[in-house]
């Protein structure tokens, strides 16, 4: 027997209370993983120096015409540029089936974002000369069970075509990884000429300009020369980093990092409260037996530390199965995802839940600590 | 024999409210090492506060107390939980087991303070509890033992780390006549055969004619008499 095993037994002497301290501090710290992971997901992405974003400058849901596409593409400074669509795109039902699908111009696209597109030549080839491509997110295809060379009826619940139909065939030709931080945060993505055809109205138009600068040395020369060249205009630009603009893009969700402050702050508190009065409660209990120990021979200080250690123990027992529900949770969500922003567990995260469980620990447990370690034998002893 | 403890002019005293009740004014005695005293009295006597103050777990105002020719009324908290840890075993009326524990648990708690392995400990375990004729019951906790198993497992824990002085706080006095007896018994078997020096303190004159000799102390002064017999 060890300082290790008196502290697990002292820990699990009521196993049903222990159980239920360890299922609140599972609880906030799977709300922390969980928030904390999704707020990474849906903010970092693959993002390089050099690309860049044009949208409009009123809002970037409202589209830019074509010919802004040709002027920035020419710009002096910018190596290639591509233009995307939003789509309003879904699978067979409007809410399970929705989806990110970008009408994007396959050969410019690529040449943009091709250190996230690891395509077959066969592939890349087919998406750039096949009409109706398609090329989908690897679990978006696993999801649905789209094999390659299958047609996908894709809806689009904002375009129509000449016919009335909302409905598009796609071909898939293919799909692609999206591994954490990758900067296709888009599910699906179709021609962009096939799509510019068969639209009612729109047309010509495109949501938004996305460019490689030839050096990010040259970035603000170049956003100035965009911008500039279209102030006044009936579309007017607003040119920014890629960053920026999906942080921008982020923040349409709320303000995540305050969402999960605020949310992940009262959990903390309640199961601080409930943890620290039950770990007082818990020693107090026992004190004729810490009066025992002392009279055994333990000193004050081996006694402190084993009542820290067992608050320890106890907060790293939640915040661990916590952490790994969130890290499951977060997979099988991961799995089950219909594309956009990759969601996934952030390693990253452990780190602040070991830092925030011993902290957490060594709160809860000081006061019966203290307690314990200035407790006098003879008044622990006189107390039956 | 030689001296193993010697209390001179102790001094010890309690506040109670703006009260002071005096517990000892100038005690003077001396236990010789392999001594069984009996030590009896009326409640309030002071025969609790002497077993703390030789047992370390409490200081004296004033005075000097000395185990084996050095003093140890003057050591700090950490030095007296170690002397404690290597010279003292303590036997409660109420055995004071943890109840999380098993019996060779509770039996290896001081074994926790010594830098012996796991196999030399569990030796002892094994032989303190066979001195105490519970070695079958090792595995057993506290609630699935009697009074008077879990009073032998205390004593297996009192003498497991080899202490020269067993101080036993009425140890008999939650029991039954038969099972009394029984570890009355062995506490003669370890005074007797290990040479173990134990003061008791207890109500029970039966108890007391298993020592060697009693003691009476009343309101903090021993029987001159007997002191010096």
């Amino acid at each position: 027997m060890n300082d290790l095993v008196l502290m697990r037994k002292n820990l699990f002497r009521r196993p049903v209370r222990t159980i239920l301290l360890i299922v609140s501090i599972l609880i906030a710290f799977l709300i922390f993983s969980a928030t904390m992971s999704f707020s990474k997901s849906i903010t970092t992405f693959n993002s390089k120096p050099n690309r860049m974003v044009t949208v409009s400058k009123i809002n970037f849901t409202e589209s830019l015409p074509i010919a802004h596409y040709d002027k920035i593409a020419r710009t002096e400074g910018v190596s290639v540029a591509t233009h995307l669509n939003w789509f309003g795109g879904y699978y067979q039902d409007p809410v399970k089936g929705f989806m990110p699908v970008f009408a994007v111009d396959p050969e410019t696209y690529y040449e943009v974002y091709k250190e996230d597109l690891p395509l077959a030549e066969n592939v890349k080839q087919a998406f750039f000369t096949e009409r109706t491509a398609m090329l989908a997110a690897e679990p978006v295809a696993a999801k649905w069970g789209w094999k390659v060379g299958q047609k996908v009826p894709m809806n689009s619940n904002i375009f129509s075509q000449a016919d009335g139909s909302h409905v598009w065939d796609f071909t898939l030709v293919g799909t692609f990884p999206t591994p954490p931080g990758s900067s296709q945060t888009g599910s699906v993505l179709v021609g962009y000429k096939y799509f510019n055809e068969t639209i009612s109205f729109g047309r010509d138009h495109i949501g938004w300009i996305s460019f490689l600068t030839k050096s990010a040395a040259l970035n603000d020369q170049v956003v100035n020369a965009i911008d500039q060249r279209f102030a006044n205009s009936a579309d007017e630009t607003s040119t920014q980093d890629e960053a920026a603009f999906n942080k921008a893009f982020a923040a349409q969700l709320g303000n995540i990092g305050l969402v999960v402050t605020l949310v992940v702050g009262a959990a903390f508190a309640a199961i601080l409260l409930i943890v620290g009065t039950t770990m007082v409660l818990a020693v107090r209990e026992r004190t004729q037996e810490v009066g025992v120990m002392k009279t055994l021979g333990f000193t004050s200080g081996r006694v402190l530390r084993m009542v820290l250690g067992e608050s320890l123990l106890l907060t790293l027992i939640g915040a661990g199965l916590g952490t790994g529900l969130a890290a499951l949770a977060l997979s099988l969500a991961s799995g089950g995802s219909s594309g956009g922003p990759p969601i996934y567990f952030d390693l990253s995260v452990i780190k602040w839940c070991v830092l925030i469980a011993l902290a957490f620990g060594l709160v809860t447990g000081l006061l019966p600590a203290i307690s314990a370690y200035r407790l006098k034998i003879i008044d622990a002893l006189a107390r039956r | 024999m030689a001296d193993l403890i010697r209390l001179t002019d102790v001094e010890k005293s309690y506040t109670r409210g703006k009260e002071k009740i005096v517990i000892f004014d100038k005690l003077t005695m001396h236990i010789e090492n392999g001594d069984f005293v009996a030590i009896m009295g009326p409640s309030g006597s002071g025969k609790t506060t002497l077993l703390n103050l030789l047992g370390g777990t409490d200081r004296p105002d004033k005075g000097t107390i000395e185990f084996g020719g050095a003093r140890i009324d003057a050591l700090k908290e950490n030095e007296l939980a170690k002397w404690r840890s290597a010279n003292v075993g303590f036997i409660f009326q109420f055995y004071n087991l943890m109840p999380i524990l098993t019996a060779a648990q509770n039996v290896e708690l001081p074994l926790m303070l010594t830098n012996l392995s796991a196999q030399k400990r569990r030796d002892n375990v094994a032989t303190a509890l066979k001195v105490v004729g519970l070695e079958d019951r090792a595995r057993h906790r506290p609630r699935e033992l009697s009074g008077g198993q879990q009073q032998r497992v205390a004593i297996a824990r009192a003498i497991v780390a080899d202490p020269k002085l067993l101080l036993c706080d009425e140890p008999t006095g939650d029991l039954d006549r038969t099972t009394a007896d029984e570890i009355l018994g062995t506490l003669q078997l370890l005074n007797r055969q290990l040479g173990k020096t134990i003061l008791m303190v207890t109500h029970d004159a039966a108890a007391a004619k298993f020592a060697k000799r009693t003691l009476h102390l009343d309101k903090g002064r021993f029987n001159e008499k007997e002191l010096a017999a």
